[in-house]
């Protein structure tokens, strides 16, 4: 019988900040909604996250970042993900960003940004609507 | 060449996107998935499978992880299945085994899969069965399948995994009586985790003397050994004893456990195809919601139908072969 398509979402924390309570408030949400959540834990960088999405097939990528270098660390993603033929995956990304850096994270492909107190339904709507259909 | 063939192409060669396409087409039961494990299962079947499973807390994780790093240093490949249960109320998984990995994501001698239960009946999933024919098909020397060892259903991991090892941690709370009997009796391998702690001792003597009441005469004596798996003690001497496993199982016994997993995969695969069918009929008959009905109205229980339903089956088909 035909198993009912699971949404796989890998949820990544790159750079150094250790504040992953929001990352996992998200994670548990999604998981709350029927998906399936990879969390890779703290300190990632951009190559074991790509890596990481590669491997695990997975349909969107949350990248949740507190520490100010998301304008270091999300080119180099976007980038890697081109390289490794990842260009069907959804990136959205949350935590600390400041709203002028949030034109330049979308020209890169970030499709949607959610800052803090954000409530997670938004983020389950935007992700239901926006999901790629990867068949 | 079809997509399909591509993919089956490229896990042969190793290629990591095509495991990982691979395994989601398993996975997701897509009308591809019987070729594509028909055309890698004859070159399957040259791995060491080893299943771990234990209660959360054991540091299971951990533990794969130098083991893993071990087998690397040893210049093995090592293909690594994570499995994590689905909430029956949501249908949606939180799959974290890979936190204690990640170091070996970017390793290109390692490939790691997280794996939700999809709520399958038995425990141990079809996909994931097939997820390890297809890490053993793309050359893995080595595929580790983590389960978490709560439950009758991880009985079922004898079905998928050549070496069977059970991790425990003393003062997780649960002891050692309440390991399910199965479990005590198809380990090949215990290892006692963070046996740093006081009653790590003791938990060893506990084994032991459940051991004992197994009186059964068996050609491989399960060892209890003990590591810690944050520093890495004792794992050199787990490898040891997976290696020493791996060959006991060239010899003879083995046939016996491998003729039940054959079994067990060729009934399962039966079973969904005949209720598939079956059911398919019925509902082209029009006659499903009505069936449901009387089960229901407990005017038939499910066995009897399933009987009826089968015989009738049968017979249909011997009169269309006779016409």
């Amino acid at each position: 019988m035909q198993s009912a398509r699971k949404i796989r979402v890998l949820i990544a924390k790159p750079g150094l900040d250790s504040h992953d309570r929001g990352a996992k408030v998200v994670a548990r949400a999604l998981r709350d909604a029927g998906m399936e959540v990879i969390y890779t834990g703290l300190r990632q960088t951009p190559e074991q996250i790509v890596e990481t999405a590669l491997q695990e097939d997975v349909d969107v990528i949350g990248l949740s970042i507190l520490s100010g270098a998301h304008k270091a660390l999300f080119p180099r993603i976007m980038e890697l993900l081109k390289q490794k033929g990842l260009t069907d995956v959804m990136v959205f990304a949350g935590g600390i960003i400041p709203e002028e850096d949030i034109p330049e994270m979308k020209k890169l492909g970030i499709k949607g940004i959610f800052g803090p107190g954000t409530p997670t339904e938004t983020i389950i709507q935007f992700m239901l609507e926006n999901v790629p259909d990867r068949t | 060449m079809s997509k399909t063939e591509e993919i089956v192409q490229g896990v042969l060669a190793g290629d990591r996107r095509s495991i990982a396409r691979a395994i989601t087409i398993i996975e997701n039961n897509k009308a591809e998935a019987p070729k594509l494990i028909a055309s890698i299962y004859p070159r399957a079947g040259k791995a060491h499978v080893i299943g771990l499973t234990g209660s959360g807390g054991s540091g299971k994780s951990t533990l794969i992880e130098k083991i893993v790093r071990e087998y690397r240093q040893k210049g093995k490949t090592v293909g690594v299945v994570a499995v994590d249960p689905t909430s029956p109320f949501t249908g949606g998984a939180f799959l974290g085994d890979r936190i204690r990995m990640q170091e070996l994501s970017t390793d290109p001698g390692v490939f790691i899969r997280s794996m939700a239960t999809r709520n399958y009946p038995g425990g141990i999933a079809k996909a994931t069965k097939d997820a390890v024919k297809i890490l053993d098909a793309a050359g893995k020397d080595i595929v580790i399948v983590e389960t978490v060892g709560a439950g009758q259903s991880e009985v079922e991991i004898i079905k998928v995994a050549q070496t069977v090892v059970v991790i425990h941690a003393p003062g997780l709370g649960d002891e050692i009586q309440a390991i399910k009997a199965g479990l005590m009796e198809i380990a090949d391998i215990f290892v006692v985790n963070k046996a740093d702690r006081e009653n790590a001792d003791k938990t060893v003597m506990d084994i032991q003397s459940i051991q004992q009441l197994n009186n059964k005469e068996k050609a491989w004596r399960t060892p209890i050994l003990k590591t810690v798996a944050l520093t890495g003690e004792g794992v050199p001497q787990l490898i040891e004893k997976l290696e020493e496993h791996r060959q006991f199982l060239e010899k003879e016994i083995e046939r016996e456990k491998s003729l039940l997993r054959a079994e067990s995969e060729l009934a399962e695969a039966l079973k969904e195809k005949a209720a598939n069918t079956i059911i398919e009929e019925l509902k082209k008959e029009g006659k499903f919601e009505e069936l449901l009905q009387k089960i229901l109205k407990r005017e038939i229980d499910p066995a009897s139908a399933a009987e009826k339903l089968f015989h009738r089956k049968f017979k249909r088909a011997a009169n269309d072969a006779e016409t």
